[in-house]
């Protein structure tokens, strides 16, 4: 096994995920079998190759630093699921 | 010919004659979409008074001789955009009621050129997919054959322009996304070098390789959409600052002496017959019209899959931590604390193939698994990388086919995700060298369905593959054969 169902659900965890049994269950059997052909990647030998991040070489991007338009605060939270005046409103955060 | 299977380029010349009204060209295209949508599903939502609205500004502005190269063309947009005011749920419950506040860059382009938008298209939730099954709006079919997958993620795209639902199309490629629904529905589908086209306001998925590009009905068409939204954009950092060429300029039907190399490991036993006898009748047109063959080796080819499912699953994880309900997006009712609201609202808001892809990304980028994982993947990329470079030392386009087999039958791959993962084994690798490719009409299988031929380019050679595309079209009909619905 490359994966047990108890990681799985720590997996959940760390990306925010509630995952049902059954998920958990199906994603275990899955998640191993495309690990297991993953592994292929290990018959080659990369000592001494360099990563590539991106396929095209890019330096950082910088632009002048000038106070332009934005798009305002009312469509920034025309899709928020619930606002208070001018915030997004979310559950109790500090106890 | 009716008003919707026209190209753009015909369409165009018969609005500048004043032959048709955009008005005309947009009204038959949207009733053609409510013929014929039953049957296809092809769009998630259709701008019809909107569209006729921008068609009437189109006509005013044709009539005073204001025509720029898109001006009145009815195009239409896989729902990935974002559309200032229209909705846009990329196939996702998460963004079934969003609004986007702005337009994407490729939006902005084709509305400055006069385009006229009918409609956002179905696709594969958050373009993880090869099928279109696993929109949150239903599957889309292929209008070739109504049983079959369109391909995908791109799948409404291919279908639109199989149906003749709009004159062409916008997709985006991240494994295959635009080239094997092109393949799969008998249209033209080009993916441009990485950075040749801005993601502003794509929604992101795997963002060192997604790319958008055209599909259409034939190559030049190809070119004239790729001419309107190519080009650098400061609100995209990874955008190229390299010139736009005059794509159309570059057909000039002449490919004599143009070196053709044919990877072997792409020419693999078990390909498909059909693909193989298309692939062969494919050089022969190739080599009577003077271009010469070469066979070249990718020798990591077998690879790229495995790299794949990791650099893309793992920036997915990452980019898709945005859809948490608090500021945008659908947020679970039943939250009562703050891990609560992130957990069930992304658990209520995306389907199972994005959670799969969620959590193998998450893994692999987890604390311990990331140098035999991700650090792994990146550097086969590499590897990947040098392979194209250099096969490119010794040819000018590489020649493939896009799939391994024609359109697969609806349901036949969704529970086997590893199945589903590997169709993509021939467009994989350009994505992770960064490179262009086009998928062009070539053939139809036994049973009628229809097959492409892939081109692949050195980067930013968008021009050479499209001149070597419009020269085989030029001495083929497969571009002229249409599904009949």
């Amino acid at each position: 096994m490359k994966i047990t169902k108890d990681q799985v659900e720590k997996v959940a965890l760390l990306a925010r995920l509630e995952l049902t049994d059954a998920e958990a269950e199906t994603f275990t059997g899955q998640m191993d079998a495309i690990l297991a052909y993953v592994d292929k990647l290990n018959e080659l030998n990369t000592d001494g190759i360099v990563p590539t991040a991106h396929a095209v070489p890019m330096e950082n991007a910088f632009r002048a630093d000038e106070v332009r338009d934005s798009i305002g605060i009312d469509n920034a939270l025309a899709n928020a699921p619930k606002r208070a005046e001018s915030f997004f409103r979310v559950p109790k955060v500090i106890e | 010919m009716e008003l919707f299977e026209l190209t753009i380029h015909e369409l165009h010349d018969k609005l500048k004659k004043k032959e048709v009204s955009s008005v005309e060209a947009t009204k038959a295209l949207l009733a053609r979409i409510e013929a014929v949508e039953p049957k296809v599903n092809a769009f998630i939502t259709v701008t019809a008074e909107q569209a006729l609205k921008d068609a009437e500004e189109a006509d005013r502005r044709i009539a005073a001789g204001d025509m720029a190269t898109l001006t009145g063309i009815p195009v239409a947009l896989k729902d990935i955009f974002l559309t200032r005011g229209i909705r846009t749920t990329c196939a996702s419950r998460i963004l079934e009621n969003f609004i986007p506040p702005y337009d994407a860059t490729s939006v902005a382009r084709l509305k400055a050129r006069g385009a006229v938008m009918v409609g956002k298209l179905n696709q594969d939730e958050f373009a993880m997919g090869s099928s279109t099954e696993s929109s949150y709006f239903g599957k889309t079919s292929n209008p070739w054959n109504l049983d079959c997958i369109p391909g995908g993620s791109s799948g409404g795209s291919a279908a639109a322009i199989a149906a003749q639902e709009a004159t062409a199309t916008l997709g985006t490629d991240t494994g295959g996304s635009i080239r094997q629904p092109a393949s799969h529905c008998g249209c033209v589908g080009l993916k441009p070098t990485y950075g040749r086209v801005s993601r502003y306001g794509v929604i992101a998925y795997a963002s060192s390789l997604d790319q958008v590009g055209p599909l259409t009905r034939d190559v030049t068409d190809c070119a004239i959409m790729l001419e309107a939204v190519a080009g650098y954009d400061a609100k995209d950092s990874t955008s190229v600052e390299l010139p736009v060429p005059a794509y159309t300029k570059a057909l000039t039907g002449e490919v004599k002496g143009l070196k053709i190399g044919l990877p072997r490991e792409y020419f693999i036993q078990g390909l498909d017959p059909d693909v193989q006898k298309t692939m062969d009748e494919a050089i022969a047109i190739y080599k009577k019209m003077g271009a010469e063959f070469a066979e070249v080796s990718l020798p990591h080819t077998d690879y790229a899959v495995a790299t794949y499912y990791l650099v893309a699953t793992a920036e997915a994880s990452s980019n898709l931590a945005r859809y948490d309900g608090a500021r945008f997006g659908h947020r679970s009712e039943a939250a009562q604390s703050l891990l609560d609201m992130y957990r069930k609202s992304r658990a209520e808001g995306f389907g199972q193939e994005v959670k799969r892809r969620i959590m193998l990304g998450t893994y692999a980028l987890s604390s311990g698994y990331y140098d035999a994982y991700y650090l792994k993947a990146q550097k086969v990329r590499t590897l990947i990388m040098h392979d194209f470079i250099k096969a490119f030392e010794t040819v000018d386009v590489l020649l493939t086919p896009v799939a391994p087999t024609p359109a697969f039958k609806i349901g036949e791959k969704t529970s086997d995700p590893l199945q589903m993962y590997l169709s993509d084994i021939f467009t994989i690798p350009v994505n992770l060298a960064g490179t262009c490719g086009i998928s062009v009409p070539a053939g139809l299988s036994s049973s009628g369905l229809p097959i492409g031929l892939q081109l692949i380019g050195k980067p930013f050679g968008e021009e050479s593959i499209l001149r070597a595309a419009h020269a085989f079209e030029q001495n083929t009909d497969w571009h002229t054969r249409k599904a009949s619905l």
